[in-house]
């Protein structure tokens, strides 16, 4: 068992269709209902329960409720302060997103393979992260040149820029400017996969360890105690990277809306 | 040297990048401490910012993760 007993990192992102619906098509593509759309749903089902449990709308709170509102409050309170009251508007689209990305990052660290239930955590899909983020960029862009026509341009030449310069700052701000969609999905893949590559890779430690005689159960009592520590820092990242996305949507959606 | 050794070394000297970004995550909160330590007051109004600070430390550590699973993985 020791020598293919070894544990595949990479195993848990793949990607398998259910259901048997292998051969599901669209004009050539394959649009079967895979896991990772599995666990979206799961993610966004479970977002639904959690909100209409708080849409009561009593007077005096109870606790679900309450959870709720602090959640509302704090995506509202976030978008007050780096946009002002424009902000307002955003907080529909701002409080998705964050609660979106944070139950998929809590559902995929759930221990359910317990039971026999993997979780995915689709937030660890480039593909998945990119949609979200041409979601906010794309929303920063329309807002950007309904509201400033072609005077949104002026995004790339900061105030108090001297004139010798004109030829590089822009260029510079053109490039920051283009980078961030992919900096905002990039950030939020990478560390969603590094934490759990990070987890499997320590838990094939533990396995491979107690397999082997001598000194081995002891570097697996050692890793199985550094897992335990990564996965309370793993719920840590989980929530300062849905932060950190809705942060930086709030930051950029700015942007448009007050030029800077 | 052959082109799958290289692809390890270079992975593996990615890893460098990854800890010297952990020396940037530490000092973006090191420092906000220090400083919130000195004006306590001030200090909450301040945490987007430290936020902001961490996720740009933090996004080029991540690249060089990117750097070492593109070397492994895809190159």
């Amino acid at each position: 068992m020791a020598a293919e007993g070894k544990v595949d990192p990479m195993h848990q992102f793949t990607i398998e269709p259910m259901f048997g619906t292998d051969l599901w098509q669209v004009a050539g593509y394959n649009i079967a209902f895979t896991n990772s759309a599995l666990w979206m749903a799961i993610t966004t089902g479970v977002l639904f329960i959690f909100v209409l449990g708080g849409m009561k709308r009593q007077v005096i709170p109870g606790r679900w409720q309450m959870a709720v509102e602090s959640m509302t409050g704090f995506v509202d309170n976030l978008l007050s302060a780096n946009i002002g009251p424009a902000g307002k508007k955003y907080v529909p689209y701002v409080f998705s997103l964050f609660m979106f990305i944070l139950f998929a990052n809590f559902l995929g660290l759930l221990p359910l393979g317990l039971v026999g239930i993997h979780p995915f955590t689709f937030t660890s899909h480039f593909s998945a992260t990119a949609v979200l983020a041409a979601l906010s960029f794309s929303i920063v862009l329309i807002v950007g040149f309904w509201r400033h026509g072609f005077h949104f341009f002026s995004l790339f030449v900061p105030h108090g820029t001297p004139v010798w310069l004109m030829w590089l700052i822009p260029a510079i701000e053109l490039v920051s400017f283009l980078v961030r969609p992919f900096s905002l999905a990039l950030r939020l893949f990478v560390a969603m996969m590094a934490g759990h590559l990070l987890l499997e890779v320590l838990s094939g430690f533990v396995i491979t360890g107690f397999n082997a005689g001598g000194i081995g159960p002891v570097v697996g009592v050692l890793s199985f105690l550094l897992m335990v520590g990564i996965c309370a820092l793993e719920i840590l990242v989980a929530g300062i990277q849905a932060y950190v996305f809705a942060l930086l949507t709030s930051l950029y959606i700015n942007d448009a809306e007050n030029l800077h | 040297m052959d082109a799958d050794s290289a692809k390890m070394i270079g992975a593996g000297l990615a890893a460098i990048g990854a800890g010297i970004a952990s020396l940037g995550v530490g000092n973006v909160f090191a420092k906000f401490l220090e400083g919130a330590l000195r004006n306590p007051g001030a200090a909450d109004g301040q945490q987007g910012r430290l936020f902001i600070g961490f996720a740009a430390a933090e996004l080029l550590g991540l690249l060089s993760f990117v750097v070492a699973m593109i070397l492994v993985f895809v190159a």
